[in-house]
């Protein structure tokens, strides 16, 4: 399947100015040993992202999209397949690849600033110069005036934010996010898409987003790859061709609208066998 | 123009409604005492038990005893600390180690450990050291408990973001682990320490030796009512002076706590 086909005519293209990837994932498989027996959570699963490129997957629960995630980021092994960044095959976590996660993750113990110089602070460099880069990215967040609140005295957005900004601190080639918006109301959803894209703009982040959300994947992405029902696997991979800087304005156009209704037909039959699926795993009769 | 803050809500309201309940129930016993519902030959009458401390203070050197039952007190609960804490982090690190003593330590929690005061004084002599000792006894289990409780609870996604930034074994320890299990640790800290003051001011009155559990019983055996409950005023003031430290402790190590 060929999974490298870039959009065309954007104005942010920085994707379609190299052609190299950085990051790529051959010909993944993941198998876990259930009580019921061998389960394939992802099965033969490769993409390849380029520089500057906003890739998204996309797929029902239980397809392997956090199983793909945790691969990635080098937090799970023994797997069939290969990830490799720039090149180099990776084994286990990367400098390079930042990982925000779905759970909320700050450190309540740390203050805000606290919690984004952390990885400045594991690196060694001197309490100046790490509080004055933690501060950069806690404006770019848009969180200036609250550098000495604990996690504890903010709403689930913006901790989001912070943990957003601490990952963005350590300056990877490559962010990471397992559906970070899921556990959000619809709207702050749309605004937190807002500040990625705003976010993603200036620092031209190449980044992989991991979602079941079809909305947020078609507002942020420049490709999405839909992934199918247990076994995980590559369906499909859209070309988002809207144009950018977006942002969440685009929800109400035409071609937004159309882009969610395609990938929507796509997951509607993998969403509709997972449900069956669950039902039947639970002791319900098969419709 | 800002309306001015209702006393109930200040900073100071919640200080004053506790020492104000306090004050009420001292007033209700005194009450009860005095009306005969409560026999003063068992429970004194507040007023007398006040009257006693001065005497208490000046006759029978209670600073003297009280200073010795508070270092015992906190010799006893460094001591437990350390090895309670350290305890708890070799169970969390060696899986084996947890397996096969675990049980054993909460039942060792549950036991009545004072009754082993003979056996001490049999190794240690009847001094000090026996106290001492008889309360780091009592408070390590649940240090250890509570330390593993904490640890091994730190949430899964705080490990994966440590794991993300590459930490080594050390960062992960002290910069993740420990501080996500303070809180927990610190109850457990709590506890111990209320088990070792128990044990300390039980040993004390049951070998007769020592600071303010020796006072109680001579008090005691004196049929000196106020005195004996003034002398207990003195343990409980030692218990709160244990709970500001931790409480201290915790602000400055997690400044969120």
């Amino acid at each position: 399947m060929s999974v490298i086909a870039m959009p065309s005519g954007r104005d942010a293209a920085p994707a379609a100015r190299s052609v190299e990837p950085i990051l790529t994932v051959d010909s993944i498989v993941k198998q876990f040993e259930t009580p019921d027996g061998v389960v394939a959570a992802v099965d033969n699963v490769s993409l390849a992202v380029k520089p500057g490129e906003f890739f998204s997957v996309i797929g029902p629960s239980g397809c392997g999209k956090s199983t793909l995630f945790n691969i990635i980021g080098g937090l799970l092994d023994g797997y069939d397949g290969a990830v490799r960044v720039g090149g180099e095959l990776v084994h286990g976590p990367h400098a390079s690849i930042g990982m925000i996660f779905q759970e909320e993750s700050t450190f309540p113990w740390r203050s805000v600033i606290d919690n984004v110089a952390f990885p400045l602070e594991i690196a060694g460099l001197p309490k100046t110069e790490r509080y004055d880069r933690a501060r950069h990215f806690v404006s770019l967040v848009g969180l200036d005036g609250f550098e000495r609140r604990f996690p504890a005295e903010l709403s689930g957005g913006m901790r989001q934010r912070v943990s957003m900004a601490r990952t963005l601190a350590a300056q990877p080639k490559i962010l990471l996010m397992d559906e970070p918006f899921a556990a959000l109301d619809e709207q702050t959803r749309l605004l937190l898409g807002d500040k990625v894209l705003q976010i993603q703009q200036e620092l031209k982040q190449t980044t992989l987003l991991i979602t079941h959300n079809i909305t947020e994947a078609v507002q942020l992405s420049d490709r999405i790859m839909v992934m199918t029902y247990r076994p995980g696997k590559v369906k499909r991979i859209v070309d988002i061709d809207l144009p950018r800087p977006r942002s969440s304005e685009i929800v109400s156009s035409e071609a937004f609208g159309r882009y969610v209704a395609q990938i929507w037909s796509d997951l509607r039959e993998e969403a509709t066998r997972g449900m069956h699926d669950d039902e039947t795993r639970r002791g319900g009769a098969p419709r | 123009m800002s309306r001015p803050v209702p006393f109930s809500k200040s900073r100071y309201f919640p200080a004053v409604l506790g020492f104000g309940s306090l004050a009420a129930f001292v007033l209700a016993v005194e009450l009860l005492v005095q009306v005969d519902v409560i026999n003063r030959f068992l429970i004194p009458p507040p007023s007398e038990v006040i009257a006693a401390i001065p005497r208490v203070i000046m006759q029978e050197h209670v600073l003297s005893r009280f200073m010795l039952t508070a270092g015992e007190a906190l010799v006893a609960s460094v001591l437990v600390t350390i090895f309670g804490v350290a305890g708890g982090v070799l169970l969390y690190q060696f899986r084996l180690l947890r397996l096969a003593t675990e049980t054993w330590v909460a039942a060792i929690a549950a036991a009545p450990l004072v009754l082993m005061y003979p056996l001490y004084l049999v190794i240690f002599g009847r001094n000090a050291t026996t106290i001492v000792m008889m309360g780091f006894t009592a408070g390590l289990a649940p240090i250890i408990l509570k330390t593993l409780e904490g640890l091994a609870g730190t949430r899964r996604v705080l490990i994966n973001v440590g794991r993300s930034f590459n930490l080594t074994r050390s960062q992960q320890f002290w910069k993740i682990l420990f501080p996500a299990a303070l809180p927990t640790i610190f109850v457990g800290m709590r506890l111990g320490l209320i088990f070792a003051l128990i044990n300390i001011v039980g040993v004390e009155y049951l070998i007769n030796f020592g600071g303010l559990g020796q006072l109680i019983n001579e008090l005691a055996e004196r049929f000196d009512l106020p005195g004996t409950y003034a002398a207990i005023c003195f343990v409980i003031l030692v218990s709160i002076i244990v709970f500001m430290l931790t409480e201290r402790l915790e602000r400055w190590l997690r400044p969120a706590s």
